[in-house]
């Protein structure tokens, strides 16, 4: 017999549409193949900067996801009790209606209306409707994301990893890895630790857990949670003594040469020497004296000591060895509390060393500096780190952070060939960021954009009465460097009409009854609680979502968002573009396929209720609205004159340009031709040190990142935290609270320290219990994915052999895990490749009954769980009467991984515990069968 | 066409590298995509959105905790997918003639409109490469996308099979371990690419590369202490010696 | 390996069937007329019933008749080949016996042999599997052999002949078990050999799905050993013991109602136990076996 003829070349697709994935947040770009105007296949576009071609497990099921049973179909109006579920689909004028009924009145009040977003893209834009809308009341998830991880680096060096920047994948050969399981950077990630293992570099993964890309690390240093800040200062130590460090790069780029006031009794204790202009000065150890740090031609002394006005300042290099040469931070001294051998912190030390030094390399490329000095080459250290949140939810995270940014910068190793490389357009200076804006006008707009970096106490989110001016206390007193907002305290201080009472919670994109909150039962409760004449507690919710998630059932209104093939999105220079360290990018989606449903994009809703409110930003002076809808905002909104959302194919005289421009109506059209992104390459000579290339900072000022030169040194001092510590010390008019003065005097050390996390409560929970993200699945979005949830459709807590034993525990088992806040029923498996004291999940497995169109005995429900249950946005109480958030001191992130259990073996119940009543879908229930072929 | 052929003219094949794959599953999934839409019949799922459901993939990821001697244990994710074999069991138990390898290129394949949907051929694969679709009743199997490899309608850098090109970490090489030559070949050559249950005498195609050794960097003390030389043991002596070394810059 | 219900049956009853068809090819027993017809329609019942059961595990029955294409290298389809020969052949064969009374001796030889092959190439199936290594051994197709052609003998009344053969297909039974109890090890094929993993002791971590695939529903059917013990027991028991004692006690109709029904069960329980208990390599990528 003949084998049968084959066709190997059968028409692929009718047609290839590009756009941008939202599977997740890393903005992979995407072809969508089309058959019969149906989607059919979906692959990465090989000539996007994000992907390159490569497209991860989420991206490629998004077929399944933009056909997901549990999309919401038209707008909902809550029939039943908050919580049930029961709704009645009603048109989108009665919703705009509805919704315009309760925020106009508000305009008047406006911090009455909080308006908090998820993991959307569009801060940039949600932002600005707050603004004009005039609430205070607004932030995104960054708060209990990783704000420590964002702020640390803002602060330190001007960006931080993750979308701040990137190893030199291509020249880096030892790469350190600390806390991260996958990351917003997914696909550059894996392609970058692809390239460092094609040419056999070396991988040291830093993480309690070993999988992933910990599984892939050549070396696992198998840390204990919450103590990588000493892991850190340790390796300091030791490089400092052997005096392994790039002291050229200290001097030249860093204010380690800087001058501090050394006098306890100055009001300007511990704050830079500054020249009249208000620079920070430095000695010139050419002239032997002082000079501003970026005076032309000086070359800044790390050792020297100088009196001024009777007082003596050191540099903050002498600070900074003197800290951390201390055998406090010897090796042997951490070793035990870090669950890392002495010798290893040592030889890894050793090993950074000798790669950042011994390997060092020379790229031929002439630069010239930001004080005028011309060099002939670029110096390569070709180590690199990354972190994420594994360092950054935790109490001390803000600190860690600061830690790793100090270690790297010792090694010189921070915007130079091999090592890290920021994306623009950061590299961006503490300066060149706003400060928080909270006043208030009735009927106006805020008095500027909300979020911010605070340089000291003056910039605090306070009323004139000291209360704080915003619902989630972002910028006060308990953690005043709160950037990011406190989206994880605001359900809990609305509930208790702490600092004040508000009227309509407005959310967007944040499943904040389940996976995203701490004390999931209790915020089920404060969103249901009712008040003495039996109204809600929070007395409306409004809420936009494209799925039916667990927390559609918890609010009264419900604006149902597109998929992301059915919208325009605009991932922009204003807000968290797709730039590479090579070049400056930024993308569309655009609406690939119409909506099949009563379902509208939600920024094109948002612009719908500007204009009915006629907000200021959206309205003409003749008092028409400026934008029709989101694409028409994209297009014409200008944030500075000539500086729109998109910076690619804008307009000038001589037609199109890039960057600085007039609008261009053909904008859109422009993105859609090039596959949906623009890349705009920066130029040779800037691709290395940004914050102090000449060219760089020319490029960036002309493609309008910002508006004149900005050369700034890497801040290993943080001089705001200093003044904060200030005030705490009794300096200024704006003084703490009594009960804070002490966390923020040892807290907000300008050089990085390392604390235990808050354990107090804590007794008896000796376990740590973690969270990470599998790679296949997106928080709760994944589960409604009919391929992705046969991946991970329940999560055992794993947990390590010799606990296991401990607890008489085999494969299959149940047991009870408890925290000083709250109990939980669940499966268990063995793991060995783990800290020895260490249990874990996978995250956002666990759904509540009802939720995403599924069967109520799914098994996300039934064998899934969270850790959100035994986590409490309040640590335990310590018996002074007060409550502490658990939250780090400084910025407020959530600190989920500071989350201590202990287990025991439990009789298998019938379904994970707690097992809360299902939800009433929405939206009905899917298929029993899939066979999904769209083409013949 | 269930008796093997003598002889192919090229042997295509996947090579896996171990040391590489972060188990993200993204060649599960984009595979699950094309052959979905592609290749005979669509992998269906059964109960999609319920208490239990089940559908046909053609590559899947496993993971292995591997516990050395001395050193702690490592975790090792591990795809897997037709390997092609050049002794193909799976061929010669087929009743219909539905399971053939191809002369030219040495690709096992279904034709589905020929398979009885026996099973036997499942049976008879070592490696679990090879699930019968529920709702269409056929064998599926990967098919090396042969539909895409020559496939005259996608621009030639994206005829590679769909996993291949998906994989955001490189972790997959396809071409001809035929050629002694090939970019594929001289991988095995270099990294000890190894086949998977040898003893089944099925000679696979695809190859593995193992794990690169790890958690050695205590080893080398040698090498490295002397890098940590303390500079001075008193703290003065350690800012005379950073005056000394600012003179030198 | 999934012990389906099909393919239990089919085993079960086609061997038997089969075994039967053996005998009355050889003129054992010597019937005619009504007598004959019984017995041929019993023995083509449960030879074609099996077969008939055989095709409800099938994805596409219509498309049957593909599988008589592959003789040359298929024993599947070599038995489907075999099968339908030794049934056209008795048929003929039959029809002389019970319509003519005449016994067509070589025909019926040949229908003999062609019965026997039939369940040899069933046998085979399993036999040449080595991804199995428990069904991969000689003993695989002396196991079929002796249960059709005992089973067989028991069928076609030939009490001593049967007794004697019942009793080896005991013992060939007893042997598979022990020999099959190490197969799997004797295999060569472990964790380590699957995944070339080879610097430590290999443990399967997470399956690659949470839920189930068809391949773990085939393929990774696990018998508790308390319970497949009993069952060995109690297979072997009702299949050879009691129709032995049955046979060896004075003849009577019951009894060998008896006997044959006994046996019939216990065929099919230790065929149970013979797909139940028979562990796939590929269940050692899953951790399971
Ligand atoms: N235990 C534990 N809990 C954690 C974490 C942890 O590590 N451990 N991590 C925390 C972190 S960092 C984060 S960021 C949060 C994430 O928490 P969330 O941001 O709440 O994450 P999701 O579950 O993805 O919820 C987002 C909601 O957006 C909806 N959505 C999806 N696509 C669209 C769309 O196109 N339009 C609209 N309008 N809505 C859409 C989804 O249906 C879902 O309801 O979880 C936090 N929770
Ligand atoms: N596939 C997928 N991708 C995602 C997401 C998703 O849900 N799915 N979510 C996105 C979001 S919102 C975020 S915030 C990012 C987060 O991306 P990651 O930072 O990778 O977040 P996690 O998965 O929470 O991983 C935290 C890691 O830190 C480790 N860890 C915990 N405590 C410590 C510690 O004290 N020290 C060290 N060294 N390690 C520790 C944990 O073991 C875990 O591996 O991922 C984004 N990308
Ligand atoms: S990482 Fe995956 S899900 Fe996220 S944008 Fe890229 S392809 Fe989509
Ligand atoms: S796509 Fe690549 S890295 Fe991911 S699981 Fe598959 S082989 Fe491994
Ligand atoms: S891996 Fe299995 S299905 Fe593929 S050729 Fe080998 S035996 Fe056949
Ligand atoms: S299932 Fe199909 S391909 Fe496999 S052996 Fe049977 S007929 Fe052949
Ligand atoms: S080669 Fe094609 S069919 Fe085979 S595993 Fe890869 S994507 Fe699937
Ligand atoms: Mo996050």
């Amino acid at each position: 017999m003949r084998q049968p003829k084959l066709n190997t070349s059968p028409p692929v697709s009718d047609e290839v549409r590009q756009t941008t994935c939202y599977m997740c947040a890393c903005r992979c770009g995407i072809n969508v193949h089309m058959k019969d105007g149906k989607v059919a296949y979906i692959e990465g576009n090989r000539d996007h900067p994000v992907n390159r071609g490569v497209l991860c497990a989420k991206g490629s099921a998004g077929i399944m996801q933009h056909n997901a049973p549990s999309r919401l179909r038209a707008p909902l109006k809550r029939v039943g009790p908050r919580g049930s579920g029961e709704f009645e689909e009603i048109s989108w004028d009665e919703a705009l209606d509805i919704a315009t009924g309760w925020l106009e009145p508000l305009r008047a009040d406006p911090e009455k209306l909080a308006f908090f977003t998820g993991r959307d893209q569009s801060q940039s834009f949600t932002s600005f409707w707050a603004q004009n809308f005039g609430t205070p009341n607004y932030a995104a998830h960054g708060g209990f994301c990783s704000v420590n991880m964002a702020a640390a680096g803002i602060y330190t060096m001007g960006g931080a990893f993750w979308e701040f920047g990137q190893p030199d994948w291509d020249r880096t050969k030892l790469f350190m890895l600390f806390g991260v399981a996958e990351d917003h950077d997914s696909n550059p990630i894996k392609i970058g630790l692809g390239k460092l293992k094609a040419r056999g570099a070396k991988v040291i993964g830093v993480n309690p857990i070993r999988t992933g890309y910990n599984a892939i690390a050549d070396e696992w240093v198998g840390m204990a949670p919450g103590t990588d800040g000493l892991f850190i200062l340790s390796l300091v130590h030791t490089l400092l003594k052997s005096g392994r460090i790039d002291l050229d790069y200290l001097a030249r780029f860093t204010n380690a040469p800087v001058l501090v006031n050394c006098d306890p009794k100055s009001p300007d204790y511990g704050l830079f020497l500054r020249d009249d202009a208000g620079k920070p000065v430095v000695m010139d150890r050419a002239a032997g004296k002082l000079a501003a740090f970026d005076q032309p031609g000086v070359r800044p002394d790390l050792n020297a000591t100088h009196r001024h006005a009777g007082v003596t300042h050191v540099t903050v290099f002498h600070k900074l060895a003197n800290r951390y040469l201390s055998n406090e931070y010897a090796p042997e001294n951490v070793a035990d509390r870090c669950g890392v051998e002495a010798n290893r912190i040592r030889m890894i030390a050793a090993e950074l060393a000798r790669v950042a030094f011994d390997e060092a390399f020379e790229l031929d490329q002439e630069w010239t500096d930001f004080r005028g000095e011309r060099h002939a080459t670029m110096t390569g250290r070709p180590v690199s780190f990354h972190a994420m949140r594994g360092i950054s939810a935790h109490a001390n995270g803000f600190q860690t952070c600061r830690a790793l940014h100090v270690l790297q910068i010792l090694l010189g190793t921070v915007e130079v060939p091999g090592g890290f490389r920021f994306k623009p357009p950061y590299p961006k200076p503490v300066e060149a960021h706003p400060t928080p804006h909270c006043v208030v006008t009735p009927n106006g707009p805020l008095n500027g954009p909300h979020l911010g970096f605070p340089r000291g106490p003056q910039d605090l989110a306070l009323k004139d009465d000291g209360t704080p001016a915003r619902i989630d206390k972002a910028f006060t007193w308990e953690n005043p460097m709160s950037a990011h907002g406190l989206m994880h305290m605001v359900i809990s201080n609305a509930h208790a009409g702490d600092p004040y009472k508000i009227d309509t919670l407005f959310m967007y994109m944040a499943n904040m009854s389940w996976n995203s909150t701490m004390n999931t039962c209790g915020v089920m409760d404060m969103l249901t609680d009712r008040d003495e004449n039996g109204d809600y507690v929070i007395p409306r919710i409004i809420y936009s979502d494209a799925y039916s998630s667990e927390m559609v059932a918890y609010a009264d209104l419900i604006l149902p968002d597109t998929t992301y093939l059915e919208r325009h999105d605009c991932i922009s220079m204003l807000d968290r573009p797709i730039c590479e360290a090579e070049a400056a990018a930024d993308a569309i989606r655009w609406p690939v396929v119409e909506p099949d449903r009563n379902v509208r994009g939600f920024q094109s809703v948002l612009v719908d209720l500007a204009n009915r409110m006629k907000l200021p930003g959206f309205t003409q002076q003749n008092g028409d609205p400026m934008y029709k809808d989101y694409a028409d905002y994209i297009v014409n909104h200008e944030r500075r004159p000539g500086i729109g959302p998109l910076a690619g194919w804008r307009m000038d005289e001589d037609g199109l340009t890039e960057g600085r421009g007039a609008p261009n109506k053909d904008q859109l059209d422009n993105y859609i031709e090039n596959g949906g992104f623009w890349v705009g390459h920066i130029p040779d000579e800037a691709q290395f040190y940004k914050p102090w290339n000449t060219a760089y900072q020319e490029w960036a000022v002309g493609l309008g990142l910002y508006d004149a030169p900005q050369p700034y040194i890497f801040q290993l001092y943080v001089e705001p935290m200093r003044r904060f510590q200030l005030a705490a010390e009794g300096h200024g008019d704006r003084q703490p609270p009594e009960h804070l003065r002490d966390r923020i005097r040892e807290k907000l050390d300008p050089l990085p320290i390392w604390y235990e996390t808050d354990q107090q409560g804590n007794d008896g929970f000796t376990v740590s219990a973690l969270t990470q993200r599998p790679m296949a699945m997106y928080h709760s979005w994944g589960t409604q994915n009919a391929w992705l949830r046969q991946l991970h459709g329940r999560n055992p807590l794993y947990v390590p052999s010799a606990l296991m034993r401990e607890a008489d525990l085999k494969d299959g088992d149940w047991a009870h895990v408890m925290s000083p806040h709250g109990k939980i029923t669940v499966p268990v498996m063995e793991m060995a490749a783990l800290n020895e004291n260490t249990v874990w999940t996978w995250n956002a497995i666990g759904k509540r009954r009802g939720a995403w169109a599924l069967e109520e005995d799914a098994p996300e429900a039934t064998k899934g769980f969270l850790l959100n249950h035994l986590i409490h946005e309040l640590l335990p109480p310590k018996g002074d009467g007060l409550r502490w958030a658990n939250s780090d001191p400084i910025t407020g992130q959530a600190a989920w991984f500071d989350l201590k259990v202990k287990i025991e073996k439990a009789d298998p119940p019938d379904a994970a515990q707690p097992d809360l009543p299902p939800l009433r879908s929405p939206v009905g229930k899917g298929p029993g069968v899939l066979a999904w072929k769209v083409g013949k | 066409m269930t008796q093997l052929p003598e002889h192919t003219e090229k042997s295509l094949g996947l090579v896996i590298d171990l040391d590489t794959c972060v188990g993200c599953h993204a060649c599960v999934v984009s595979c699950k995509g094309w052959n979905t839409e592609n290749y005979g019949a669509p992998l269906s799922d059964q109960d999609p959105y319920g208490s239990d459901p089940v559908g046909t993939f053609l590559n899947r990821v496993h993971s292995y905790e591997v516990q050395p001697a001395s050193g702690p244990a490592q975790l090792v994710h591990f795809p897997k997918s037709c390997l092609h074999c050049e002794d193909a069991p799976c061929v010669t138990v087929c009743p219909t003639g539905a399971s053939y390898k191809r002369t030219e290129d040495g690709i096992v394949l279904v034709n589905e409109s020929d398979c009885i949907g026996c099973g036997l051929c499942a049976w008879a694969c070592p490696y679990g490469a090879r699930e019968m679709d529920a709702v269409a009743g056929v064998m599926k199997k990967c098919t090396l996308c042969v539909d895409r490899i020559y496939n005259t309608n996608l621009p030639e850098e994206d005829r590679e099979p769909a996993c291949v090109r998906t994989c955001p970490a490189g972790a997959r090489h396809f071409g001809d371990l035929s050629d002694p030559g090939s970019a594929v070949s001289q991988l095995v050559a270099e990294r000890g690419g190894m086949d998977l249950m040898p003893e089944q005498g099925t000679k696979p195609v695809n190859k593995y590369l193992p794990p690169r050794p790890k958690d050695k960097i205590g080893e080398d003390i040698d090498v490295l202490a002397p890098l940590l030389e303390p500079v001075a043991e008193e703290q003065r002596g350690f800012f005379s010696w950073l005056d000394k070394a600012l003179e030198k810059l | 390996m999934h012990p389906a219900p099909s393919v239990i049956i089919f085993t079960t009853l086609s061997g038997l069937g089969f075994g039967l068809l053996a005998w009355l090819g050889l003129g054992l027993p010597a019937v005619t007329g009504i007598v004959a017809f019984i017995f041929f329609a019993i023995a083509f019942g449960l030879a074609v019933g099996g077969l008939m059961a055989s095709t409800f595990h099938l994805g596409h029955p219509e498309r049957a008749l593909k599988a008589f294409t592959q003789w040359r290298s298929s024993w599947l389809s070599r038995e489907g080949v075999l099968a339908v020969a030794a049934l056209l052949v008795m048929a003929v064969y039959g029809f002389g016996v019970v319509f003519l009374s005449v016994q067509w001796t070589l025909l019926g030889w040949i229908g003999s042999l062609l019965s026997a092959l039939a369940v040899f190439a069933t046998s085979m199936i399993y036999a040449q599997l080595k991804t199995v290594p428990r069904w991969n051994l000689p003993l695989t197709p002396a196991l079929f052999m002796s249960f059709a052609i005992g089973g067989g003998a028991l069928m076609a009344g030939q009490i001593k002949v049967a007794t004697v053969l019942l009793i080896v297909a005991g013992i060939v039974q007893v042997a598979y078990w022990i020999v099959g109890d190490r197969a799997l090890l004797g295999s060569g094929s472990t964790l380590s050999t699957a995944t070339g993993l080879r610097f430590g002791a290999v443990r399967a971590f997470e399956p690659p799905h949470t839920g189930t695939n068809y391949l773990l529903k085939e393929f990774a059917y696990v018998v508790g050993r308390r319970h497949s013990m009993k069952l060995r027991v109690i297979g072997l028991a009702l299949m050879a013991v009691v129709p032995v004692l049955c046979l060896l006690l004075p003849f009577s109709h019951v009894l060998a109602a008896v006997a044959v029904l006994s046996h019939l069960m216990g065929v099919a329980v230790v065929r149970w136990l013979f797909f139940a208990e028979a562990e796939h390599v590929l269940g050692l990528y899953y951790g399971v076996r």
